[in-house]
């Protein structure tokens, strides 16, 4: 007698997996073309100027590409982790359908300029509105799925989808809270430097918990399963988790220093940021370590340097987050590429690598294949991602360091030695170096669509059986 | 004055960080009391493989921690940042601020007073002075009037002989100290056929082609709609109120028929920003002396 077995659901996995990589090619090219207007100004053409496509850019890698890979790895992830399916029925492909417009809408109103002008934050009011709808099918699917587990431990990975799930909710609610007055326009319900420091509490934290606690929920699972060992310690993961998530909330003022913002203020957000450090590599080399023992594995599998390089341009970045915001070093760094430079090190070196490197892992599994149509277009990828990246990051940190020396200089008659303009110019060769790394790092995503859409063909997609933990009476 | 509308809230500050940042040490205290097997995992498997070793935190992990606590605490008493209480050092980002300038002014005021006691002619013609008048230009009046000094639609070229409210050395002073606002009034009320010979008028006094017999109903209009009120019976303007000449090759806003018909239309606006209180008598002498030396070359 056979039983019909319960399977996993993952037709909304391999949309979110799709999409992440359609969302990543939109996303990059229009931060491509934003790079190349810095270069030549001609190329602001009517509204489609910098100024228009720079939120659209943004939107899009975050949320589109980030969104779609978190939506993608925390689905399969959870499943896989609880053993059970996906819970929540229609709300799965409402979260699936409803972000993608949310998507859409934002490619539409951002170039005609519809924005209530908060970073990162930048859709009208009835779009939040779709985005809260979404993010609470989300959360009601994801923490269904874990109360349905049939395991009685919540693997790590968990911790932090959940935590980065509750906390975005948090975030996106305070922060986008407002007055309308018509359908595409509305006031921020905050003034001032209230209004400043709200904006950059969510500012930072979208960084802390969208681009960080989530893609770490992501390495969790992806960095074991692809080395075949043991997450290298429990007891980290326990510390550097929930110190993580305590401290990020404290970190948004230094992205105010020296400014209205008062001196205590600054200070906490200074000391915390610091203290943030340690939590941060606690990632790392949990995920790094995890791979003692097998290092020879590195060699010749291009998903583990994926997984490894993003863990490396991870503790990079979080080493100089921490350092940037030491008042001194904001005091040169503050305005300048360099910091534009630092984001695109966690952006691309972590975020896009570490979503990339789960994504050559999912795609096979998803479309019925034991691997991607070509490993060597994945090696291929892999190197010129980090080029591209090493090239971006290199040359922001150049012309971002010559900007602040430049704006601080000053002649002996105490006049300023540089007029800005002066700084632009001298921003020009950089400005073109990181535009080809991006197109270099562009290039690499349209390499995987190729790959992607060629595992895609012909496979046999099979619903997998929900796997019961052995000794356990399902 | 206190950042906190009450004592409740500098105390609510004050506790809530202390508290949150010995948590972090706490937790990694009890956290590392924890029982280790390294090597071996903690019993838990999940989708088949997914494990963890029951490995201790990297000492110098740990360390590093307890470092960044200890930085924060010190810091803490060192500077600003539990609540009202100012910090050891008595920094605060105001006080940093005027210690700077007031340093930077000591070490300045000298040269500044050099020429400050100087006649703006002679001024100009120093040339330090006037490599610090053309410093100060690019910082504060580049972006208006351009790198070059040339000017753009509305912003008046600096270099050349014509000004519109004067370019002697009081002048420009009186331009830079209190700013200058400039109006045209509107006269579409002329009725579009009077403006259309009103323009073409103004089109013959530079020796623009134009209409000629427009330009002969333009100039009675010109006398009697008021316009020689401000730009004089001879089109030449005048500098007490700033109107331009109108018989010279400089246009602020364009010397199209059409944009001539848009300035008598809808008249224009302009404004100069006024300095003094940005910038101080030195500063102001410096750039008077540049700009000025900026037009001695053209005729």
């Amino acid at each position: 007698m056979s039983v019909a077995k319960t399977t996993y659901n993952d037709k909304v996995v391999r949309q979110f997996a799709v999409m992440t990589v359609i969302w990543g090619i939109v996303g990059m090219l229009v931060g491509v073309i934003i790079a190349a207007q810095l270069v030549w100004p001609e190329l602001n053409m009517g509204f489609l100027h910098f100024g228009r496509l720079r939120p659209l850019h943004t939107n899009a890698v975050i949320f589109a590409f980030g969104g779609c890979a978190l939506f993608a790895t925390s689905y399969w992830c959870v499943q896989r982790t609880s053993h059970a399916r996906l819970w929540g029925g229609p709300l799965v492909p409402f979260t699936f359908w409803g972000w993608q417009i949310v998507i859409l809408l934002a490619a539409i109103t951002l170039p005609l300029g519809i924005t209530q002008s908060k970073e990162y934050a930048e859709l009208e009011w009835p779009i939040d509105i779709l985005i809260t709808l979404v993010w609470v099918s989300y959360a009601i699917v994801f923490f269904g799925t874990i109360a349905k587990r049939t395991v009685s431990h919540i693997y790590v990975a968990n911790w932090f989808f959940g935590a980065f799930i509750i906390a975005v909710a948090l975030l996106h609610l305070v922060n986008s809270a407002a007055v309308p007055v018509s359908l595409t326009k509305s006031y921020s319900v905050y003034s001032g430097v209230q209004d400043a420091m709200i904006q950059w509490w969510y500012g930072h934290n979208a960084v802390g918990f969208f681009l960080t606690a989530g893609f770490l929920g992501m390495m969790y699972y992806f960095v074991p399963k692809q080395a075949g060992r043991p997450v290298y310690s429990y007891r980290l993961s326990v510390v550097h988790f929930w110190a993580l998530i305590f401290t990020y909330m404290w970190a948004g003022p230094h992205h105010l220093h020296y400014t209205a913002l008062p001196d205590w203020t600054q200070s906490v957000g200074m000391v915390f940021s610091l203290i943030l450090l340690a939590p941060s590599w606690g990632g790392m080399i949990n995920g790094i370590m995890t791979l003692s023992g097998a290092w020879h594995k590195l060699r010749d599998d291009p998903i583990l340097k994926f997984l490894i390089t993003s863990l490396s341009f991870y503790g990079m970045s979080t080493f100089e987050g921490p350092m940037m915001a030491i008042k001194t070093v904001n005091a040169l760094s503050h305005y300048t590429d360099w910091t534009v430079g630092h984001v695109h090190s966690g952006a691309l070196g972590w975020v896009a690598m570490v979503s990339i490197g789960s994504l050559y892992y999912l795609l096979p599994k998803l479309f019925g294949k034991t691997e991607m149509y070509s490993t060597k277009l994945v090696t291929t990828h892999f190197w010129i991602a980090t080029i591209g990246t090493v090239l971006y990051i290199a040359s922001m940190w150049i012309a971002g360091v010559m900007q602040g020396l430049m704006w601080r200089a000053v002649n002996t008659d105490g006049t300023l030695a540089y007029s800005f303009v002066e700084s632009v110019k001298g921003s020009y060769p950089f400005w073109a170096i990181r535009w080809l790394g991006g197109v270099l790092f562009l290039s690499g995503m349209l390499i995987m669509a190729y790959n992607m859409f060629k595992t895609m063909a012909g496979g046999k997609i099979q619903d997998i059986p929900v796997f019961v933990p052995a000794g356990h009476h399902a | 004055m206190s950042d906190f509308v009450s004592g409740f809230w500098n105390m609510y500050v004050i506790v809530i960080v202390l508290v949150s940042i010995l948590a972090c040490a706490l937790l990694l205290y009890m956290q590392g009391k924890a029982t280790f097997t390294p090597g071996k995992t903690m019993g838990h498997v999940w989708d088949e493989t997914l494990e963890e070793y029951n490995n201790p935190m990297p000492k110098w992990w740990s360390w590093l921690f307890v470092l960044t606590v200890i930085f924060a605490l010190v810091y803490l008493v060192l500077y600003p940042g539990l609540g009202d209480f100012k910090g050891v050092l008595g920094w605060s980002q105001q006080g940093a601020h005027k210690i700077e300038v007031a340093k930077m002014d000591a070490t300045v005021k000298p040269l500044f007073d050099k020429y400050l006691a100087m006649d703006v002619k002679a001024v100009a013609g120093d040339k330090q002075a006037n490599e610090m008048g053309k410093r100060l230009y690019l910082t504060y009046c580049m972006q208006c009037h351009g790198a070059d000094a040339r000017g753009a639609k509305g912003f008046p070229n600096l270099t050349d002989s014509d000004w519109q409210y004067g370019g002697e050395p009081e002048q420009i002073k009186e331009s830079l100290v209190n700013g200058r606002m400039g109006m045209m009034p509107p006269h579409a009320q002329l009725g579009a056929d009077t403006v259309k010979d009103l323009a073409n008028f103004v089109r013959s006094l530079s020796g623009l082609p134009n209409d000629s017999v427009r330009a002969a109903k333009g100039k009675e209009a010109f006398a009697s709609a008021g316009c020689l009120g401000c730009h004089g019976a001879d089109g030449k303007g005048m500098h007490a109120v700033g109107a331009p000449n109108l018989t010279d090759k400089v246009w602020l806003y364009g010397s199209s028929e059409a944009t001539i018909t848009e300035t008598i239309n809808k008249g224009r606006q302009n404004k100069m920003p006024a300095w003094q209180e940005f910038l101080g008598d030195a500063k102001i002498h410096l750039l008077t002396a540049y700009v000025y030396s900026l037009s001695q070359g053209a005729k």
